[in-house]
């Protein structure tokens, strides 16, 4: 199972002190989190896309890269990808060329992104956005998988006899999940195409991600890529941790009251009960966290959100050294036992280089 | 035989409320209108109550389990009685909220009674110009007869008195949910498979 972090990669001000940092520092600190992440012995970093202020990962494959250079084993990935308003050509293309230069060390998450203005200012339609996702993704698919396309549709100029380079590494695309908070349909999309289905899984109930997830585990199987257990499942969290569950309260709140999304909303104790938002000792962590397998079934990722609302960096890297000493090891360990030999780990590029010669066989 | 399902929503604020007052006869009128054929429950769901969970919902994007429970009893009610008392021109802002978290899919083809109150009568067209237009938007079928009770209606007599017309449009609703029932509430997980999803793209 793989562990990491997820970013948006919001500028917020920091509701204890109105501290803002500029665009450069949240920049750096995103990467500085990645590298924590590796550091801690966490497995994926990834990265939010957004075209509006105050949000700063514009160009994910940019800052990827880097990362990338600077990095061992880390994962790079994202959350998610706009398969909507982005041209899947250039997707193709950034995504591959990214998947050589990190050896491989790449997967994606594909979502549909709910900001309306964000679909003109790219040249499309907010209501086409099942379709757009359906046929960019169809159309990305076939790019990574075959040498010369010719391809027609309704959203995209047509091609005959384009070649997208680099190919993929070893012949072998880069992962792809789906992500959706609420569209059934891209439970569907996931299944057909025997992909990963990823549930964002914070700010909603958890009842809500489950009926989702158990649909893409029927129709995963009922498409032929194997058991319901099998299908690839990541989920979201969200943690603030301290030694003493009080500490972390106190400490977090004023983060929370004014946290965009959820913030001058529902109480902080609400919102734990109701969603799995976590505020506490790593033992609570850990214990809500293996909750999850419970609720989801045994799944392949977990990524938290560790740097949204405000938090200081130096927060977040607290928090990082917190769940890389004390929590994932635990999550680990606990998360091996009883899990069937036939569910496969998360998703690596050498296990996919695998499921594609055992598929070619 | 299954009783109809009669939800009353009321936004009244007061406690004893006038708006609650007018839901609880319009719900009473119905039933009894239906009785011979059939029974039916009513169940009343006081926006009042859950005025701090609605405005939770609009910033969360996620109804707490009490008003879960509240917008699916009004998904899966065979007929609606909507009561609002009339604010600054038109229903109250918590009325309309409760509206807007439902969803627009939940009323369509529902038979829904709407009806208000008001310190005086010269509000009245305010259920025809604001509260109609809102559910003609959900696809609701509105009865033709809206309820208006302002303050000296509640001492009214005669053909134009409070009580007849509260029978009149309890009688319409009643009529409607006899040859009109609402519709089956949709799955919300209906997956179209995905072959069709892609074949409906397929340049002609």
């Amino acid at each position: 199972m793989q562990f990491g972090v997820f970013s948006v990669g919001d500028v917020t001000p920091d509701p204890t002190d109105g501290s803002v940092p500029s665009e450069h520092e949240r920049i750096k600190a995103m990467v500085a989190i990645a590298l924590k992440a590796e550091e801690v012995g966490l497995d994926v970093f990834a990265t939010g896309e957004h075209h509006n202020p105050p949000f700063v990962p514009s160009s994910p494959t940019t800052m990827l890269g880097f990362i990338a250079a600077r990095t061992e084993r880390l994962i790079l990935s994202t959350a998610t990808t706009l398969i909507t308003t982005n041209d899947p050509v250039k997707i193709a293309e950034d995504y591959a060329m990214l998947q050589h230069l990190a050896d491989g060390r790449v997967d994606l998450m594909l979502g549909r992104g709910n900001t309306g203005p964000v679909y003109p200012w790219f040249g499309q339609d907010i209501r086409m956005g099942i379709p757009l996702a359906v046929e960019n993704y169809a159309l990305l698919h076939e790019l990574w998988r075959t040498d010369v396309v010719d391809w027609e549709g309704r959203f995209r100029t047509p091609l005959q006899g384009f070649t997208s380079t680099p190919r993929p590494l070893d012949g072998v695309p880069p992962f792809v999940w789906h992500g959706s908070i609420r569209s059934p349909e891209i439970a569907e999309q996931a299944a057909y195409y025997g992909d990963g289905f990823f549930a964002n899984n914070i700010f909603w109930p958890k009842e809500h991600f489950i009926r989702l997830i158990s649909l893409y585990r029927e129709r995963y199987a009922h498409y032929g890529h194997g058991t319901p257990e099998q299908a690839y499942v990541g989920l979201g969290g969200q943690v603030f941790m301290r030694k003493n569950s009080q500490d972390a309260v106190r400490e977090f709140r004023p983060y929370f009251d004014k946290a965009p999304v959820y913030g001058n909303g529902p109480s902080l104790e609400e919102f734990t009960e109701q969603t799995p938002l976590t505020v506490g000792s790593p033992q609570e962590v850990i214990d809500r966290t293996l909750a999850f397998r419970e609720h989801f079934g045994d799944y392949q990722r977990q990524l938290f959100l560790m740097d949204h609302a405000g938090l200081p960096l130096k927060t977040v890297l607290e928090q990082l050294d917190i769940l890389g000493e004390e929590v994932i090891p635990v999550l680990r360990r606990e998360f091996a036992v009883n899990r069937p030999a036939d569910v496969p780990g998360g998703p690596t590029h050498a296990s996919q280089v695998a499921r594609a010669a055992a598929v070619a066989v | 035989m299954l009783p109809y399902q009669l939800v009353v929503v009321t936004a009244g604020l007061s406690k004893p409320s006038s708006t609650r007052l007018l839901g609880d006869r319009l719900a009473e009128a119905a039933r009894q209108d239906l009785a011979a054929e059939r029974p039916a429950e009513v169940r009343v769901i006081e926006l009042r109550d859950l005025a701090v969970d609605i405005a939770k919902n609009m910033v969360t994007g996620f109804p707490s389990p009490a008003l879960a429970e509240a917008l699916d009893a009004v998904a899966g009610a065979d007929a609606l009685i909507a009561v609002s008392p009339i604010f600054t021109a038109s229903y109250s802002g918590l009325f309309k909220s409760f509206f807007d978290v439902l969803g627009n899919t939940a009323l369509e083809g529902k038979p829904v009674l709407i009806a208000a109150t008001g310190g005086t009568a010269r509000h009245s067209l305010a259920l025809e110009h604001a509260l109609r237009p809102m559910f003609a938007y959900l696809r609701a079928t509105v009865v033709p007869t809206a309820v208006y009770a302002a303050s000296e209606d509640w001492a009214s007599t005669g053909d134009s008195a409070l009580s007849a017309r509260v029978g009149r449009a309890a009688g319409e609703l009643a009529a409607l949910l006899r040859h009109r029932p609402a519709p089956a509430a949709p799955s919300r997980d209906t997956v179209v498979p995905f072959a069709e999803q892609l074949a409906a793209l397929r340049p002609a």
